[in-house]
């Protein structure tokens, strides 16, 4: 279970530097920045932008182009619950409907405890299996309402 | 002795507890004092028999699946380590039908080998091409690749041999490699396997592609959504570099190349191949206007050979066994074999690799058994989110480039999805225009405003809101996309709509006589 530090400048630094050599190092920093802080905070965009020698707007503009991106340290736990066509076909959307509503939250959302946040993704490769789902680096395939009850109370422990 | 004993790491094994299966496999072994040494492979794509267990005997590897947990103490009482009756057996893993008729050129070691082991890659014919492509050089490379007759099998379908060409023939200090491994279409795992299964023939497969077109440098960009694909990249990278065949003079030659792994943030448009330069770049993953190739301007300015994990990991089998051996199999101008992926409701779900010419009937019926929730199949949709939804009535269409062309289909990534009878079409086709407009990079108007207002037609039209009249704007408003956009993602979105609008026009309310009759 992935446990965040709040942002500090110092740690962000230290990031920027492990990856700052690098060519296009920008997708990297981003990637270690959530993994530590659960977000990409607006203060280590700007800490980018100057290590990089790049404008604040173009970082910005990048951070905010990616989906996984976010603004925001989510729950303790992400489960992400795949929405696309092959598991439209083997019934996700009711599974997805019975996630939200187990959960108390729409994709996208968090619960009121904090504990999970919910979101959608576009194909998890495990379409021979669908309907799929990953909590962290967790995949769960041939769902049906028992299996995913217990991964959503996997995901709440 | 010790028994060695298979089972898949791949995340779809994964996904259906192969992990807790090898624990409680270890545990139960040891405490009743067995010898065994499990080896974690890739999986040899037949997912419904995942967790398959795998044991290694004189006569070839018998297996058993799908394994529960509890099937273990079972499992061990009937003697399965030395390939004891249970009615979970399944014989010779390679005897089962869905195995054995495949022609596994590109797939011929995922769910054998252990892909974090480079001498069991060269045990199995692993470097062969590489070694004949050092011999042979830059120039035969080409030619050969050439000759096989190889497409992109990323979608596009653009020969190979005639990228890696112009990069060649293109001056400059310094070019790369990218891998193009953002597998995003729904239906599609084909890339995955190879990374978790195979990771070393992608490997093998740029070094070939920087040998020929002198680049010395490779980059391979894996969609975030693919931790465990990422991991096994990274470990294989690694140990191919241990083993001299990553890195200055490979295996000893005159020959420098490296790689390392780029991942994305979920953005689906940066599976284009212009996207996902941008991307690499650190950039916004906008969409770049063609021409400038990449063959010519790509990454960092510099030539770049883009191609998708299959085209890579299909160039050394080419090389080891010569142009021609590859290019007997298949039909037409669509040479070689496809792996292709079945998938959504599927009793058969899986990884099926064979010459190009088998009809998506024989696919989704013969091959793929139907539906798993038994119902009868209506719609399939081929090649991913932008490909087209195809009824029963044309499932006598081989599998083939031009073929799906002129059904007006596309086979893209080779993902087939089954849909049985209970699909909504026009929710799909208001879907796919749902996609484009969370997935548009916004660089394009036609894409970025076109398939919002195309959410907004399908809202209207399934409302009944004057059906006739929006029916034709969405006509011309897909042609607007499909002929005004920058990249497949605005310019492909109309083949899921538009076909499911022809083939199933009685879930748009609406006759396909009065579509022509308001013309």
């Amino acid at each position: 279970m992935p446990i965040y530090e709040p942002f500090n400048a110092e740690r962000a630094q230290e990031i920027i530097a492990r990856h700052r050599h690098r060519d296009g190092a920008a997708l990297p920093i981003f990637h270690e920045f959530q993994a530590t802080f659960g977000c990409v905070p607006n203060e280590a965009v700007v800490l980018t932008a100057e290590a990089l020698n790049l404008s604040r707007a173009e970082m910005h503009g990048t951070v905010t182009f990616y989906h996984d991106f976010r603004k925001t340290p989510p729950g303790r736990r992400v489960l992400k619950i795949c929405r696309a066509e092959a598991c439209q076909a083997a019934g996700g959307d009711k599974l997805a409907a019975r996630a939200e509503e187990k959960l108390g939250v729409e994709m996208g959302g968090t619960t009121i405890d904090e504990r999970v946040t919910l979101e959608a993704v576009y194909c998890l490769g495990l379409c021979h299996s669908s309907p799929a789902a990953m909590l962290e680096n967790r995949v769960y395939g041939m769902l049906d309402e028992e299996r995913l009850d217990a991964v959503l109370k996997e995901a709440q422990a | 002795m010790t028994v060695r004993v298979y089972i898949s790491r791949d995340s779809g094994a994964l996904c259906v507890g192969a992990e807790e299966v090898a624990t409680k496999l270890r545990e139960e072994a040891e405490r009743r004092g067995l010898a065994i040494d499990i080896v974690r492979t890739g999986s040899r794509g037949m997912y419904w028999l995942e967790p398959l267990v795998e044991i290694g005997t004189e006569r070839g590897r018998i297996g058993y699946g799908p394994v529960a947990v509890k099937d273990i103490d079972g499992l061990l009482d009937a003697g399965f380590l030395q390939g004891g009756n249970h009615a979970k057996g399944l014989g010779l893993v390679e005897d089962i039908p869905f195995f054995k008729n495949q022609t596994r050129l590109t797939f011929a070691r995922v769910g054998i080998t252990d892909p974090r082991s480079v001498a069991d890659y060269r045990a199995h014919d692993g470097y062969a091409g590489l070694m004949k492509a050092i011999e042979v050089g830059p120039e035969t490379i080409i030619e050969q690749v050439t000759t096989s007759g190889l497409r992109g099998r990323g979608g596009a379908g653009f020969p190979t041999g005639i990228k890696w060409k112009t990069v060649s023939q293109t001056i400059a200090a310094q070019k790369y490699i990218v891998c193009n491994a953002d597998e995003g279409d729904s239906g599609t795992f084909a890339d995955r396997m190879i990374m978790e299964g195979d990771p070393f023939v992608l490997i093998e497969g740029m070094t070939i592609a920087g040998i020929a077109v002198g680049a010395t440098y490779g980059y391979i960009y894996i969609r975030s959504e693919y931790p465990h694909s990422v991991e096994a990249m990274e470990i294989a990278i690694e140990e191919a570099r241990k083993a001299g065949m990553l890195g200055r003079n490979i295996a000893g030659s005159e020959y420098s190349f490296d790689m390392e792994v780029r991942v994305g943030a979920g953005a689906y448009v940066c599976g284009e191949e212009t996207s996902l330069l941008e991307s690499v770049e650190g950039k916004r993953g906008e969409v770049r206007a063609k021409p400038p190739l990449p063959a010519h301007i790509g990454l960092f300015g510099k030539p770049t050979v883009i191609n998708n994990v299959l085209s890579l990991a299909s160039v050394p089998i080419i090389m080891d066994k010569g142009a021609e051996f590859y290019r007997d199999y298949g039909m037409g101008r669509s040479r070689g074999t496809m792996p292709i992926q079945l998938a959504g409701n599927i009793k058969h779900g899986g990884l099926y690799e064979t010459a190009f010419g088998i009809t998506l009937g024989a696919l989704v019926d013969d091959i793929g058994g139907g539906t798993r929730s038994g119902r009868p199949v209506r719609a399939v949709q081929v090649g991913g989110p932008l490909g087209a939804y195809f009824p029963r009535a044309l499932f006598d269409t081989p599998f083939d480039y031009e073929a799906f062309t002129a059904a007006d289909g596309l086979i893209g990534h080779g993902g087939i999805v089954v849909f049985d009878d209970t699909v909504d079409m026009a929710k799909m086709a208001r879907f796919a225009m749902e996609f484009c407009a969370i997935e548009s990079c916004g660089k394009c108007t036609p894409c970025r405003i076109g398939s919002a207002r195309g959410m907004e037609l399908m809202d209207k039209i399934v409302a009944g809101e004057e059906r006739a009249a929006n029916l034709l704007v969405l006509e011309d408003l897909c042609n607007t996309m499909k002929f005004g956009s920058l990249c497949a993602l605005g310019g492909f979105t109309p083949y899921p709509v538009m076909s499911a609008l022809t083939h199933f026009p009685e879930d748009f309310g609406a006759e396909p006589k009065r579509l022509q009759a308001a013309e």
